[in-house]
């Protein structure tokens, strides 16, 4: 698997100032930020960033976040959940204001990525949808580069108010899976099943799984037990394990 | 540059936490790019192979006749955290290396899981007490998802060069860039002087 991401990309090049443009409140426990960074280097879908808090003292401390927004779009777009006791998260989710600078440090990653022209399938558990939301930006903005239907997604999580970007994976054609409630489409409440899984499974596929590493695990294990290989599987986990 | 009213949820600090990383306390955070091998012990085996006297491969029950032995201390993550006082416990690769014998031109090492994982490591940086391939976490058998039923363990280097689901190591004359050196990471990793990415 080696031979499966591109050959050595430059680097993430040093930290950025960024300047907090929009803030918004995405979903009850997370917030959209959009951040101009000048001269920074343009990601690919699926990259990340990472992002450091300074204190007055020097102390520092950073996390990684993906990118939401398109590699074209003007300024860069991450989506935090606000973790109770959160050390970065809870600080980028509730202190950060228009005109804030942080620092910044990407785009990241050269594996977890997709920007055509081969199928793609992307199934995300929550905050997970954020690296396949600057996928499917990227593949609305460049029909002449990715036909229709090369990229599918599936977009878990407990509520439809709890999803990040819902209502524009939905709109999209994302098949939205929801533990607690029917989605409106039609779909019962539960957990991804492999049945919710086997309409995208196809020959010629990389699948793109994002998530909590329990999810990750589950979605993996459920693609693999479809008859998927585990090569064509590409896993990216935000969480703690357990 | 500071952030107005951040604060930081700090540990006391240490000598001992490389830069730019911080104390992750009791989470052990899971970084896999793969989906995670269901491994049969009983079917794995170890290699050591390439640029050596005896290529030689172990049982998981041969591998465990050797001599145990373990590592206490710290691991650190590329991705900022690290964790401390992690027991890990294993077989030391010197005993593995000695028995193969390594011949003179050998400079470096691919290790290879069964998954299809790749790194590489300078063959020094495995000798000396300072590498192991390691099957149990803080006494239990190692999780699937950190690596079970055996990873190579290499913790003074950032951790995603110690392979999970190790299954073969291969020493050649030259440096040849695994999974993620190819996707983005630096070749040597070294925590202490921030080897992260490509460019560093
Ligand atoms: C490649 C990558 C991309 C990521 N992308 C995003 C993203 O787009 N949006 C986003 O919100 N996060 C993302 N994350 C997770 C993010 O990096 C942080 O781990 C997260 O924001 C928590 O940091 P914190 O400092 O707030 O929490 P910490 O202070 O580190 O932890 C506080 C508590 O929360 C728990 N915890 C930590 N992380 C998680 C988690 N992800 N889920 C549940 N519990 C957790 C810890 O066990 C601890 O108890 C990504 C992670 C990676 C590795």
């Amino acid at each position: 698997m080696t031979e499966g991401g591109d050959a050595v990309r430059p680097g993430p090049g040093p930290w950025r100032p960024a300047t907090v443009r929009e803030v918004w409140r995405a979903t009850p426990s997370t917030v959209g930020l959009r951040l101009e960074v000048p001269g920074r280097v343009p990601h690919r879908p699926g990259q990340h960033y990472v992002v450091r808090l300074t204190a007055e003292d020097g102390y520092t401390a950073s996390r990684s976040y993906s990118v939401a927004s398109a590699p074209d779009d003007a300024l860069l777009e991450l989506l935090v959940e606000r973790l109770p006791d959160g050390e970065v998260s809870s600080y980028l989710a509730e202190a950060v204001e228009v005109g804030d600078e942080l620092e910044v440090r990407g785009p990241i990653g050269g594996w977890f990525v997709w920007d055509g022209p081969g199928r793609a399938v992307g199934i995300g558990g929550g905050t997970g949808v954020v690296p396949l939301v600057a996928m499917l930006r990227w593949a609305r903005g460049h029909p002449e580069l990715v036909p229709p239907g090369r990229l599918q997604l599936l977009a878990a999580a407990r509520t439809a108010e709890s999803l990040p970007y819902g209502a524009e994976l939905a709109a999209y054609g994302a098949r939205l899976v929801l533990s607690r409630e029917a989605s409106a489409a039609g779909r019962p409440a539960g957990r991804v099943q492999a049945e919710d899984l086997v309409r995208l499974v196809a020959p010629d596929t990389t699948y793109y799984v994002c998530g909590s590493a329990a999810f990750a695990e589950r979605v993996s294990g459920l693609l693999v037990g479809l008859g998927v290989e585990a090569s064509a599987v590409r896993v990216e986990r935000f969480g703690p394990s357990g | 540059m500071a952030q107005r009213g951040f604060l930081g949820r700090r540990r006391p600090p240490r000598d001992d936490l490389p830069p730019g990383q911080y104390d992750t306390g009791e989470d052990f955070p899971v970084l896999t790019a793969e989906v995670t091998p269901v491994i049969d012990p009983e079917r794995w085996s170890m290699s050591v192979d390439g640029l050596v006297a005896n290529p030689t491969t172990w049982s998981w029950a041969e591998l465990h006749a050797l001599p145990e032995s373990t590592y206490a201390g710290p691991i650190h993550c590329v991705t900022t955290w690290s964790k401390f006082g992690t027991t890990f416990a294993g077989v030391s690769l010197d005993l593995l290396l000695d028995a193969a014998g390594p011949l003179p031109s050998a400079t470096h090492v691919l290790a290879t899981s069964t998954t299809g994982y790749t790194t590489n490591l300078p063959l020094d940086h495995l000798r000396g007490g300072q590498a192991w391939v390691a099957w149990t976490y803080d006494g239990k058998p190692l999780p699937r998802d950190h690596g079970g039923p055996a990873r190579l363990l290499v913790p003074h280097l950032y951790f995603w060069k110690s392979a999970k689901w190790v299954t073969r190591l291969t020493l050649l004359d030259h440096d040849q860039p695994g999974f993620w050196e190819v996707n983005g990471y630096l070749n040597l990793g070294d925590p202490w002087r921030e080897q992260r990415y490509t460019g560093d």
